[in-house]
């Protein structure tokens, strides 16, 4: 869609979008820039001199077997938070669509968590399951289970997942409430009147009338996972225990800042754009069509 | 509304059982926090004593002033400030930008007009954590690092807000422009006179999501920031624990958790309308 009335002129324009542009070409494609050139050389340990390797650091990187592992770690990782944060956030728009009253109250006590960031949920849930103070951790004590992330991976990657996911509910109980009312009563009047009971007009009727956003929420939440719970696993785990709990976006930040391997990062974080791209193109391919507020 | 549902809404028991379920929900989902708050009133001895008591002690004024007056290695207030100041500024900065930018773009035709528009399109594909270290290289080269401009310029550009009102102009009648073009109006004078006002929602909307995205950031702040004095608190709580083996002040730390939810929190629910509608605008 364009305009059909514009203003004439190039100066002005281009004086309006260069704020933009600039601050896009300096801290977005020159970095990016930077790191696909980065990950073609090997610094020298002492950082004078670095020597072009080709694609030698992505042929490293993708037998390494750390890296592969942190790949599949994103994956279990990705998949865990989606339905950690997915299914509950439905079960409770389901139920509060149900209310006529009193579902405006519930909804601002379920949106606090969303304002929480990432990094403050994992000190809470850290606080909670700390080894030596935490309530939980300790009640579980009692209850004859010896809960210790520190030591033990499983353990540490529910504890990520959970405190990943949390906030997470919030903003997907948004948009399946929203979905969910602006299912036309009349369907599911006409349901009931032919005698289907809840469950049946919710795997019938419902529940693909809301898949749009279903599946929406399954990108965006991929995307969150992936990208936005740096905060969670560096308060939490800081990747352990045996990087048990690295996913990739740590990787890059604990090779190229931590381990200073700056060849292996920039790789990384080419991998990474990648992925990014695949899923931005993904999101703008089938998403774009989807609800219908 | 209740006609509507009339047919299929459950009541007496039914509707109390759904009541029960939303409640329960709500706790569970609430418990941290509430265990947080706890942690914030009670003293040290009795949280590293487990179990730690789940009703609230006396400690409150204690403990908050100690944090926001003294705090670990830096009082929590001025961390206060500074994530005020970076969460202003993205905001405001990303809302600025994003206003003029989308404004060339929709009224105006000029050379490269289409390259502009790709290349802004493209920055949504390149978060700040697949280029961390590049960025931070070049803010370091720019003499940014624990400075207000190094938190804020490298996250402010933003695809999806050029979009957003991209998309809004769009929908502003014609007839406007023309009536303002026959008038011998200037663009700028249009801009200020009718294309700010008509997006004063939207702007309001934008700034709810924005100022979250930007008190929220965490490894940005953690990466360029090394002067305590410069720390934002959400990256700063995790600066509050010790290293090695010494008991963490949780007491303390809890209370900076709190006080570091409370800003964003407040914006959320005081706006929660705008909230929602910034949230659907913006994914769309």
């Amino acid at each position: 869609m364009e305009k059909r009335v514009t203003f004439r002129g190039w100066l002005l324009p281009i004086l309006l979008i260069a704020p933009q542009v600039i601050i896009s070409a300096v801290f977005f494609f020159y970095p990016a820039g930077q790191a696909i050139w980065q990950s073609l050389f090997i610094p020298d340990p002492f950082g004078l001199s670095s020597q072009f390797v080709g694609f030698g650091n992505f042929e490293f990187l993708l037998s390494d077997k750390f890296y592969r592992k942190s790949f599949l770690t994103t994956a279990i990782f990705s998949i865990l938070v989606t339905l950690c944060s997915m299914i509950p956030a439905l079960f409770l728009a389901v139920i509060a669509d149900r209310l006529i009253k009193g579902s405006g109250v519930y909804r601002t006590m379920l949106i606090w968590p969303y304002a929480v960031a990432p990094a403050v949920a994992g000190v809470l849930w850290l606080f909670m399951f700390n080894t030596r103070v935490g309530v939980v951790s300790w009640y579980l004590g009692q209850l004859g289970y010896d809960w210790n992330h520190v030591l033990n991976g499983g353990e540490a990657m529910g504890l990520v997942v959970v405190a990943s996911a949390w906030g997470r509910i919030s903003y997907n109980f948004l948009f399946f409430f929203a979905a969910l009312q602006s299912v036309p009563r009349s369907v599911i009047e006409a349901a009931a009147i032919d005698g289907a009971h809840f469950w049946r007009r919710f795997f019938g009727i419902v529940l693909p009338l809301i898949t749009p956003t279903a599946f929406f929420l399954l990108v965006v939440n991929v995307v969150y996972a992936f990208f936005e719970t740096f905060g969670v696993i560096h308060t939490i785990t800081a990747g352990g225990p045996q990087q048990s709990t690295t996913i990739l976006v740590y990787k890059v930040f604990s090779d190229g800042f931590v381990g200073q391997d700056l060849g292996s990062s920039s790789a990384q974080s080419v991998i990474l754009l990648v992925v990014v791209g695949l899923l931005t193109v993904i999101q703008f391919k089938y998403v774009e069509k989807r609800v219908h507020y | 509304m209740a006609q509507q549902h009339g047919m299929v809404e459950k009541r007496g028991l039914g509707i109390w059982m759904t009541h029960a379920f939303m409640i329960l929900g709500v706790l569970v989902i609430f418990f941290p926090i509430w265990l947080a708050f706890v942690a914030s009133t009670v003293t040290q001895p009795e949280i590293v004593k487990p179990p730690m008591p789940l009703w609230p002690g006396d400690q409150f004024w204690e403990n908050y002033s100690r944090a926001l007056f003294s705090g670990v290695n830096v009082p929590v207030a001025t961390m206060l400030f500074n994530s005020l100041v970076m969460a202003i500024g993205i905001a405001v900065g990303k809302i600025i930008i994003s206003l003029l930018s989308a404004f060339a773009i929709v009224y105006f035709r000029f050379p490269g007009r289409q390259t502009f528009f790709w290349m802004i399109f493209i920055t949504l594909m390149l978060p700040v954590e697949v280029r961390i270290v590049p960025t931070f290289e070049v803010v370091a080269g720019f003499g940014m690092l624990n400075s207000y401009y190094g938190l804020i310029f490298p996250l402010i550009a933003s695809a999806t807000a050029t979009f957003l009102f991209r998309q809004f102009f769009l929908t502003i009648p014609d007839e406007l422009a023309e009536a303002a073009r026959v008038d011998g109006a200037r663009p700028m004078r249009f801009f200020w006179d009718i294309v700010v006002p008509m997006s004063r929602t939207n702007i309001a909307a934008l700034f709810v999501i924005l100022f979250i995205y930007g008190w929220n950031q965490y490894l940005w702040p953690l990466l360029i920031t090394t002067d305590p004095e410069m720390n934002t608190i959400v990256m700063g709580i995790k600066q509050m624990f010790p290293s090695g083996d010494d008991v963490a002040e949780w007491p303390v730390i809890m209370a900076t958790s709190i006080l570091a939810m409370i800003p964003p929190v407040i914006v959320v629910v005081s706006m929660q309308k705008l909230f929602v509608r910034g949230l659907v605008d913006s994914e769309k």
